[in-house]
């Protein structure tokens, strides 16, 4: 009796599956442990590098800045008065300073 | 807009692949043969990116930055399906500080605060002790498509994909909450994750939904995608998924839920997150005096997934175009297509409602009358009859861009 419903029951239960691909329900997770790539890109040489360089990325690599559009000098002022205001990086008057002529100079309206 | 030309950077790769064959498809993964660019086409900055596969349990992925990852979905992958493959869903955090590894076993959620008992759950505990729920919905930040302001301004540079659409499975924060007992004056509930800031004293990311949002029964403490785990750039064990709103709200890697009898004063809540309190969000560049709001809900989208920018099409010659579109915190009631710069529309063919906040597919057939330079539009209303505006959106974030979107082709 047993041997002839097997057939049946493995029969009817490729039937009641929902569609090929459709996955088991998750009941336990399991930890990928991965390792996030960083980046250990430096700013481009020039004056002014060592600022950004020493004070910029410990948060955050060089891509994210050199990917902003050009901005004028109020708004590359505006970035770095926020991530020293609202992110707490903490930068000297004199480094902040130099990483606006940086930024201006290099990624500023009209920079080369 | 949605014109991501991918070239091969590598001068000669082209050329030597075809004279190695098949056998020396190995050789790709060497990093300066396998190298390729995406080309955003903008003006006023940089307009190519890398495209990346060295992120774990990712493909192919537009890298915006490297650390913490922005890594934003190509945009050919909206053309295959509603549905985003988990491991070309977008990627998006604000600190990198957060772990590679979770021990499945000692992870906690902890629901404090304004509740008659404080809980900590287990993952057995949601996965094996509480009732689960698929929905359906699209992950979008709020700063999609901000690479397209003009004029530009700062942020995370996204073209059109950091959005990505997912069944999601998980448990309903009300549920949660429920176990917990919510105390008469909850006001707000917070959510925090494993991420932590890296400078001392700097805002660690926590986002706050209003109680009465955050027992809607849609909200959802979700563990898996797609019927499989979440990536853990994707927030592994836990994320919160809130359906039709912004994705800056999908808490990751969820360990930390506190009611609050007070308006949350945290800087992202607080502060961060901000829109003009303006029509569509909109201002004029340099305008002042206006209100600032938080981002909240997202609005109705529409985009061409098979024909770019700058793309031939046969005139006089019935052609098809398709896309998605998506309704924003509701679903899609229409999705139309002008062939002459949106003088005159026509309908399209919606494809099957896969759920209300997700993506949906559209297609129809379209004939180009005459040679020439020919603009495309494609716009989205959505069931609570908003629809994507014709001017162009602007504010000092960047955030919120759903203005119809134009594909110029020419008909040959």
């Amino acid at each position: 009796m047993l041997r002839d419903v097997l057939p049946m029951v493995a029969v009817l239960g490729l039937v009641l599956l929902p569609h090929p691909g459709q996955t088991a329900p998750i009941t336990t997770l399991k930890s990928p442990k991965v390792d996030v790539p960083t980046s250990d890109t430096m700013f481009p040489a020039g004056p002014g590098s060592d600022a950004i360089n020493n004070n910029c990325l410990a948060c955050h690599s060089a891509d994210h800045v050199l990917n902003q559009p050009s901005l004028s000098r109020m708004a590359w002022q505006e970035v770095v008065d926020k991530m020293i205001t609202a992110y707490k990086a903490p930068v000297s008057p004199d480094d902040a300073k130099a990483i606006v002529d940086y930024l201006v100079r290099t990624k500023g309206k009209g920079a080369p | 807009m949605q014109d991501h030309d991918v070239q091969r950077s590598g001068l000669t790769r082209r050329r030597v692949l075809g004279q190695m064959g098949i056998a020396s498809l190995a050789l790709m993964s060497s990093p300066a043969l396998a190298q390729q660019t995406v080309d955003l086409h903008v003006q006023g900055g940089p307009s190519t990116r890398t495209i990346t596969t060295s992120y774990p349990q990712k493909g192919r992925m537009i890298l915006q930055r490297s650390s913490p990852p922005w890594l934003e979905t190509p945009f050919e992958t909206f053309d295959k399906d509603v549905f985003t493959p988990n491991d070309q869903h977008y990627v998006s955090w604000h600190w990198a500080n957060f772990p590679g590894d979770v021990d499945v076993d000692r992870f906690r959620l902890t629901v404090r605060g304004r509740v008659n008992q404080t809980l900590a759950l287990s993952l057995k505990d949601i996965l094996q002790g509480m009732p689960r729920f698929d929905v359906a919905a699209v992950n979008q930040c709020a700063g999609n498509s901000r690479i397209y302001a003009e004029p530009r301004v700062a942020g995370a540079q996204w073209a059109n994909g950091s959005m990505s659409n997912a069944i999601w499975t998980g448990v309903r924060l009300r549920d949660v909450l429920d176990r917990a007992g919510v105390k008469p004056g909850a006001i707000q509930v917070r959510f925090g994750g494993l991420d932590e800031p890296v400078m001392p004293g700097a805002p660690k990311f926590l986002k706050s939904l209003t109680i009465d949002h955050a027992r809607d029964g849609e909200v959802m403490i979700a563990f898996g995608m797609n019927g499989e785990q979440l990536p853990l750039l994707n927030g592994f064990p836990l994320r919160l998924v809130v359906p039709g709103w912004c994705g800056v709200y999908w808490v990751k890697m969820l360990n930390d839920i506190e009611v609050l009898d007070q308006p949350d004063t945290n800087y992202w809540t607080a502060t961060g997150y901000r829109v003009p309190d303006t029509p569509h969000n909109s201002v004029k560049p340099g305008e002042t005096g206006f209100k600032m709001v938080p981002v909240t809900r997202n609005v109705p989208r529409s985009f061409i997934t098979n024909i770019r920018n700058g793309d031939s099409v046969p005139a006089a010659t019935p052609a098809s175009a398709r896309g998605i579109a998506f309704g924003g915190d509701c679903g899609v009631a229409r999705v139309d297509l002008s062939i002459d710069g949106g003088s005159s529309w026509q309908p399209t063919q919606l494809g099957a409602d896969r759920g209300t906040y997700g993506f949906r597919q559209w297609q129809t057939q379209f004939a180009l009358p005459a040679r020439g330079a020919r603009t495309l539009m494609v716009r989205c209303t959505n069931t609570r009859n908003e629809a994507q505006p014709d001017f162009r959106i602007w504010n000092p974030a960047g955030y919120m861009f759903n203005t119809i979107e134009t594909t110029h082709v020419i008909a040959t």
